[in-house]
């Protein structure tokens, strides 16, 4: 029953690791994906995408429903699988190989719209799980590392708490400081905010400008304009699994380029 | 034990008491038998059933479909009588109940844990790949601890099937409760009618069941209001 034990994890991108961020921005981009296409069954989903993220960079990732942002972002933590092109996330190749994929996802911090906490854990349980397994870290570490997000997130006094007992807000602040605990190079956000109620939107996207703020690489999809012209580098649109338009916020609020982007934009301004 | 029966059931009757409660011993290690065989053997379909690789999901899937389609009784013909005339050899009652009813358990045990462990959200999973863990991780820390809330209800009301199945064993010899009740029913013996025994035996295999379907809906409640 060999998928039960973890593969050795060896290589270059665990030497990296927290020390020195510039040996990796000189390694190459955060990202790279080269005309990469992913199918459901017949439905081609992502059509030839093309798109580099430098580390440090800021993308701002909309458009209507359907149109495969969610996908264009598992794809990068390889939740979903790409059929066509290639993906390069932290200078390591997303292909078949799963040690190469659970080190990008080492690499890669994830928010859901949902949270997937795990219900059964307290808060800081569902922030040490992953250091301990995944990082080898002591629970003393572990738990010290935790208190650190947790408070960055300003929850720490929920430490005991179990998600359940928390509103969305909160749990979705709780989502983030799990996600920071292994301290990513990358973070991707898929809606973050969508399930929450409005009150509470505001909580969690000032956790995220204070992210920015500390300059981590950030791929975000959502539809908070006001959360993308304020930390966005970038503003991709995407519709009908193709990126239509990206440009600088300024110049993509102010000066859309095509018709899909102004209807779309004209519909949520 | 008659001894102390006596005095309230007479010499006959306390008899017959003795020989069945005597004989309940053996339905019970039957069924503890085929219950940590049968849980054992189903917990490792249960994991084959859903693990990443393909060909290991559908040896599970063909041994689910195989023993749940295979009636009890024909298992226990097939194990206790159809095996030992085919190759010559002789396979004790014991040995043919506790294979049959391990069979049996093990392939219900992996329908059931299969189902707890997909009802946990998949955003469970996906929170734990996200985060770097395995699949082996993730299983372990994370989805099986939800999935036993949900599993441990319908685990603990099957048991009460197993008892009353460990009964049929009685048709390849094995000396349960069963048999010598049908013993003690076919005697012809004044007072030993099989409406008198019958009865007498099904309120022993009662006495067995009652507690533990009790404690299953005792389960079954606590989880609905856990997750309220
Ligand atoms: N597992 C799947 N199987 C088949 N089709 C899928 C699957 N997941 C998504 N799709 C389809 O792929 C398309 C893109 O989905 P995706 O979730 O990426 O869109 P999205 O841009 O994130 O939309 P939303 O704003 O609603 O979240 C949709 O048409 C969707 O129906
Ligand atoms: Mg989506």
């Amino acid at each position: 029953m060999f998928w039960f034990c973890r593969t050795a994890v060896k290589g270059p991108y665990r030497v990296q690791k927290g020390n020195d961020m510039s040996e990796t921005v000189a390694a190459g981009p955060a990202v790279s994906i080269r005309s990469m296409s992913k199918w459901y069954g017949d439905f081609q989903v992502l059509k030839n995408i093309n798109l580099t993220v430098k580390f440090g960079e800021r993308v701002v990732i909309c458009g209507p429903s359907g149109s495969g942002k969610s996908t264009l972002i598992r794809c990068l933590n390889r939740l979903e699988v790409h059929q066509d092109g290639d993906i390069v996330v932290n200078g390591v190749e997303l292909t078949m190989d799963m040690k190469k994929v659970e080190a990008v996802r080492r690499e890669v911090g994830m928010v859901f719209q949902s949270f997937n906490l795990f219900p059964h854990l307290t808060v800081l349980q569902n922030c040490v799980l992953a250091q301990r397994r995944a990082l080898k870290r002591s629970k003393q570490e572990a738990t010290e590392v935790a208190m650190r997000f947790l408070t960055q997130v300003r929850i720490p006094e929920q430490r005991d708490k179990f998600p359940g007992q928390l509103s969305g807000g909160q749990q979705q602040r709780v989502a983030i400081a799990r996600a920071l605990c292994l301290e990513p190079k990358i973070m991707l956000f898929d809606e973050p905010t969508s399930a929450l109620d409005p009150e509470m939107v505001n909580e969690v996207l000032d956790t995220m400008v204070g992210m920015a703020k500390t300059g981590m690489t950030m791929l975000c999809v959502t539809h908070e304009m006001g959360f993308a012209r304020q930390v966005a580098d970038r503003v991709i649109f995407m519709d009908a699994g193709q990126i239509v338009e990206q440009n600088d916020p300024e110049s993509f609020f102010t000066n859309p380029q095509h018709e899909r982007t102004k209807a779309f934009l004209g519909q949520i301004l | 034990m008659s001894a102390l029966l006596e005095p309230v059931f007479g010499p006959f009757y306390s008899n017959v008491i003795g020989t069945l409660v005597n004989a309940t011993q053996w339905t019970i290690y039957l069924s503890l038998t085929a219950f940590i065989g049968g849980g054992l053997i189903g917990l490792l379909f249960t994991i084959l059933k859903i693990s990443p690789i393909g060909w290991l999901r559908k040896v599970a899937t063909g041994y689910i479909w195989l023993f749940q389609a295979i009636p009890l009784l024909m298992l226990l013909f097939l194990i206790g009588l159809g095996i030992p005339s085919f190759f010559h050899i002789s396979v004790a009652p014991w040995v043919a109940a506790s294979v049959s009813l391990t069979l049996f358990t093990s392939a219900y045990m992996s329908e059931v844990w299969r189902g707890a462990l997909e009802s946990v959200a998949k955003g469970q999973w996906e929170g734990g790949r996200a985060l770097g863990l395995t699949f082996g991780e993730i299983l372990w820390f994370i989805v099986s601890p939800q999935a036993l809330r949900i599993a441990t209800p319908p685990t603990v009301g099957f048991m009460v099937q197993v008892i009353k199945g460990t009964s049929m064993a009685y048709i390849i010899d094995y000396n349960d409760l069963m048999r010598w009740g049908k013993k003690i029913a076919n005697s012809q013996l004044d007072g030993a009618e099989p409406y008198i025994i019958y009865p007498m035996v099904a309120l022993i295999y009662f006495c067995l069941c009652f507690p533990l379907s009790k404690w299953s809906k005792s389960l079954e409640k606590k989880m609905a209001t856990r997750s309220r």
